[in-house]
């Protein structure tokens, strides 16, 4: 048995130790909101925060995660960050097909919880690990300009709340 | 909800009224031509359809495709009691937003308030809905009216149920937002209050049905900020916030009771096959239940799996480890010259033959007699690589047998062909398959080919009906896609004494989405030819294009914008070079090449293709080629001084009746670095029914383009593609996009034909960005990707 925390919920899991995390994520937990796009870590569409952190749940084994927390996309709404980027991404229509911005979000919560001010050179680093084939990162940096501009408060206060699904 | 008006029935909408049953009749004949060419893709069928219907009267546009289109609103409506309006959308939605704008068109003739609008998917049942096969850049080209007849026919079905109530004639009763107005007295009753009267009256008759005028939009041709948003500020676009949040449903996130997780061994080369295999170590691994060996297709396989070896388990990492531990031995014999199939060498073979006459496409002129009188000319070969669709979403499936039925959820641009060819494979009459679509992570093409819920189906089957979901990895993706074809265009142009362009020559090398469908198919096809070359505007005297032998050794198939990607990239990397031969600007040049505004008729140039739209409302319309030159080059500063390393390129290219130029504003450093500093876009498609939809699909179009021309490839070896995944297959990221990309729209008017949007933008960049960098720094790109090419 793995224990884990995902969104803030403990999960005792029997799955080999092997298992990468989107698959326990998707199969095993019904948690869909993770995306399968290269089980390579080169594409991004299944970035979850581990214990806060962005990582790449298609290559990391369900093993590296025992006693820590995973929060995907589901728990976003819930975290002030999280509702702040996703507004930004309604009001910019940033979504075309839509299959990879669940791991856009993850990385872009990341990056404006590090940096609330991202430069565009910063945004494009911080960013460059997700593969967006209907190209709308045009879209995806404005609205992480404008979720940096509307979020300051709240980003500065999320800092330091951890995340409750 | 009995109650609802137009109930979603498709008992009613199959035996509904007299109108309705003119459209099936009209469907009935068009039926039985295309019996025999099932499975082929619409495109090639519309390309066919010219010699045979020519007897008959002419369709075109939506009336051609199989199916039709249909305007009943019983079809696509229905209104609850409590207001909530539910509207039906038929077509495939991939990223280019069709949930958003079928349901917003319908919703603004209707006179719906869009907060209390909510936009259902639509099964595969062509006979009720119309052609649903979403590709071609075609939705709202071919629907816009029709569904603007059904809104339109509720609305008049409302206002009659209002005048009914109030004892009133009708003419003293108009829809408002949502409700309907009586006139003089300034009544009002609600779509929801009028609903179930709505319901009991006759869908009246398509000629009495009044469309509102533009001026009476509300949602049509809006920008965002024009949206009348409620108190709770509903986002506009469909599925919105259910993708951010992860609710939205793809292909693999639907599991039903008892479902197995498939991944399949696939042969290495097209028409290879299992010659035996070890599956000991496959089925030791914890969760793996089962190895099933797959027919092997025989060629040419059209949209028939591969064949290969199925591993099922409990889960997909049981499944994909089960896979990596089976042994394979393949059989290339079956495969043929494919299994020998090296892309590198048919490059070179293209080479060869581009330089002998090929099978004439058009000829119009004395090309023998500008060549012999030429004072100077330009002789060239571009080069345009194999590419895989590669959408985000890996293609996916599941499959559940029932006594004699069977139920799939799945994402396909063609859900009907998905639907016919599971029945088919299963012996079940059609209309007893359900094919639920959800949204598709991406299709560019590749899903509308159905092969992996034809994968999902025999695996259910050979698993007694139990449910088996089809996974696809990036790797099968690559290894075991339908490729975009491998291009190799040789252009000779002849000047005359006074410097004009007196002949042109093109002689057009590229295997056919045919070979995939006809044995010995080595030539392309009308729909391929006009694609950019039988359509070619220019006005030169003497204008040859030809069509060389290329024979398919892999599966190819469409991609976005499909064969004008080749043939514009060519022309128009062309015409710069000519330009700058001549001494001239590249965009005076240009519009000199397109000469004096005027409509071509298609016809007259060979092209009975035209996108399958009437000649005579969808001519070759150069003020519309020039209108977008001017655009994009204005908006560019073109003509303006650039600083060292650094130019200005331009292309245009008009497809699926839409028209479209690019400037790419770039600088190439020194090490040979590229950086794109910006993009102007100008698009005619006419009327824009979602502006801003259309302008994040040029952005959208635009990154592809750049990816398309820098680093995006597939090569093969002995028959096996050489790319394995996004580390190999390189496709644009976030930091090597263009800094800024404009939009532009021009002739936004319902005054003009509308055009497709998903795929004109992408032609004209890729040549955009290549004529930019040889505006910075001297060297001419003829091959792509660019790669490494401005290093060293």
């Amino acid at each position: 048995m793995i224990e884990v925390t995902v969104n803030g919920k403990r999960q005792s899991l029997d799955v080999p130790a092997d298992t990468p995390i989107l698959w326990v994520l998707r199969d095993t937990l019904k948690l869909t909101g993770t995306r399968f796009g290269c089980g390579l870590a080169m594409c991004g569409a299944c970035t979850v925060h581990l214990n806060g952190s962005p990582i790449r749940s298609c290559m990391t084994p369900i093993s590296q995660a025992e006693g820590k927390q995973i929060t995907t996309i589901e728990a976003m709404e819930n975290d002030p960050v999280g509702q702040a980027v996703q507004e930004a991404w309604m009001d910019e229509a940033v979504a075309q097909c839509g299959y990879c911005q669940g791991g856009q979000v993850m990385s872009a919560v990341s990056l404006l919880k590090n940096n609330p001010s991202p430069s565009d050179e910063q945004i494009d680093n911080g960013m460059s690990g997700n593969i967006c084939r209907c190209g709308t990162y045009p879209r995806i940096r404005k609205a992480i300009k404008r979720a940096s501009r509307k979020g300051s408060a709240a980003i500065d206060e999320s800092l330091f709340t951890e995340v409750k699904a | 909800m009995s109650t609802s008006i137009f109930p979603r029935k498709f008992g009613r909408a199959e035996q509904s009224d007299e109108k309705d049953a003119d459209v099936k009749l009209a469907n009935v004949s068009r039926r039985g031509f295309l019996k025999g060419m099932t499975a082929v893709g619409a495109l090639v069928i519309a390309a066919r359809w010219t010699p045979v219907l020519a007897e008959e009267e002419q369709k075109y546009g939506g009336d051609a495709m199989p199916h039709g289109v249909v305007d009943n609103p019983d079809v696509f409506i229905s209104i609850e009691p409590d207001g909530t309006v539910t509207l039906i959308n038929h077509r495939g939605e991939m990223g280019q937003g069709i949930r958003t704008s079928v349901a917003l068109v319908v919703a603004d003739e209707l006179g719906a308030d869009w907060d209390q609008v909510v936009v259902k998917q639509a099964i595969a049942h062509e006979e009720v809905y119309g052609n649903q096969n979403t590709d071609g850049s075609r939705s709202m080209r071919h629907w816009f009216y029709s569904l603007r007849r059904a809104g339109a026919a509720a609305r008049t079905m409302l206002e009659q149920a209002a005048a009914k109530h109030w004892g009133v004639p009708i003419s003293e009763c108009t829809a408002g937002v949502h409700l309907v107005i009586h006139t003089p007295t300034q009544r009002t009753l609600s779509f929801g209050e009028l609903a179930t009267a709505a319901a009991d009256l006759p869908v009246p008759d398509r000629d009495t049905v009044t469309l509102k005028s533009p001026d009476q939009w509300r949602y049509i041709m809006r920008e965002p900020e024009a949206y009348p948003r409620g108190e709770n500020k509903q986002p506009l676009a469909a599925d919105g916030m259910d993708i951010l949040t992860g609710r939205a449903q793809y292909a693999a996130d639907v599991s039903w009771d008892g479902m197995l997780y498939a991944v399949i061994a696939r042969p290495p080369s097209y028409g290879a096959a299992v010659k035996s295999y070890d599956d000991s170590a496959a089925l030791a691994v914890p969760g793996v239940v089962k190895v099933i060996e797959m027919p092997t297709a025989t060629q040419p396989s059209g949209f028939e799996p591969m064949g290969g070896v199925a591993v099922l388990a409990e889960n997909t990492w049981a499944a994909i480890k089960g896979r990596q531990a089976l042994r394979i031995e393949w059989d290339n014999e079956p495969a043929g010259a494919n299994g020998r199939y090296d892309s590198k060498a048919f490059r070179e073979l293209l080479e060869k033959r581009s330089q002998e006459p090929g099978k004439v496409a058009r000829s119009s002129g004395n090309i023998a007699a500008a060549k012999a009188g030429a004072s100077d000319t330009l002789s060239v070969n571009y080069y345009a690589p194999h590419m895989a669709q590669a959408p985000m979403e890996p293609m996916a499936a599941i499959v559940r047998i029932n006594d004699d039925s069977a139920d799939v959820w799945t994402s396909v641009q063609n859900p009907q062909a998905a639907r016919d060819g599971v029945a088919k494979r299963l012996g079940l009459e059609p209309e007893k398959v359900i094919v639920q679509c959800g949204l598709m992570g991406g299709g560019f093409g590749r899903k509308a080919k159905p092969d992996y819920v034809f994968e999902a189906a025999d695996l259910s089957r050979a698993m007694g009906g139990r449910p088996v979901r089809v996974q696809w990895t990036r790797e099968d993706d690559l290894h075991n896609g339908f490729f975009h074809t491998v291009a190799l265009e040789h252009l000779e142009a002849y000047f005359d004494d006074q410097g004009k362009v007196s002949g042109w020559l093109h002689r057009s090398l590229s295997p056919s989405i045919s070979s995939l469908f006809a044995p010995g198919a080595e030539h392309k096809s009308d729909f391929e030819l006009g694609m950019g070359i039988r359509n070619m505007p220019f006005d030169i005297p003497a204008i040859q294009q030809e069509n060389g032998e290329a024979e398919g050794h892999i599966r190819i198939g469409w991609f976005r914008s499909v064969y004008n990607l080749p043939h514009a990239f060519a022309i128009q990397s062309f015409v710069a070079e000519l330009a700058h031969q001549a001494g001239r600007d590249h965009k005076d040049f240009l519009l000199e090449l397109l000469g004096p505004d005027r409509k071509i008729d298609p016809r007259s140039q060979g092209d009975v293709f035209n996108y399958g739209e009437d000649p005579d409302k969808y001519p070759i319309n150069i003020a519309r080629y020039r209108a977008v030159i001017e655009r994009a080059t204005r908006e560019a500063g073109w003509g303006k001084e650039m600083p060292a390393n650094r130019g200005l390129g331009l292309a245009v290219h008009q497809s699926f009746a839409s028209y479209c130029a690019v400037v790419m504003d770039v600088e190439v450093t020194d090490a040979g670095e590229v950086i794109i500093h910006r993009a102007d876009i100008a698009f005619d498609c006419g009327p824009q029914v979602n502006p801003d939809r259309v302008a994040s699909q040029l952005e959208g179009a635009c990154v592809m383009g750049v990816g398309i021309a820098m680093m995006t490839e597939i090569t093969a070896q002995d028959g096996v593609i050489q790319q394995n995944n996004f580390d190999t297959y390189l496709v644009p990221r976030i930091n090597q996009i263009p800094k800024q990309i404009n939009t532009y729209a021009v002739n936004n008017s319902v005054e003009h034909p509308m055009g497709g949007v998903g795929e004109p933008g992408l032609p004209p960049v890729a040549p955009a960005l290549c004529n930019a960098i040889f505006a910075a720094s001297g060297k001419r790109i003829r091959s792509l990707p660019v790669a490494d090419q401005l290093k060293g």
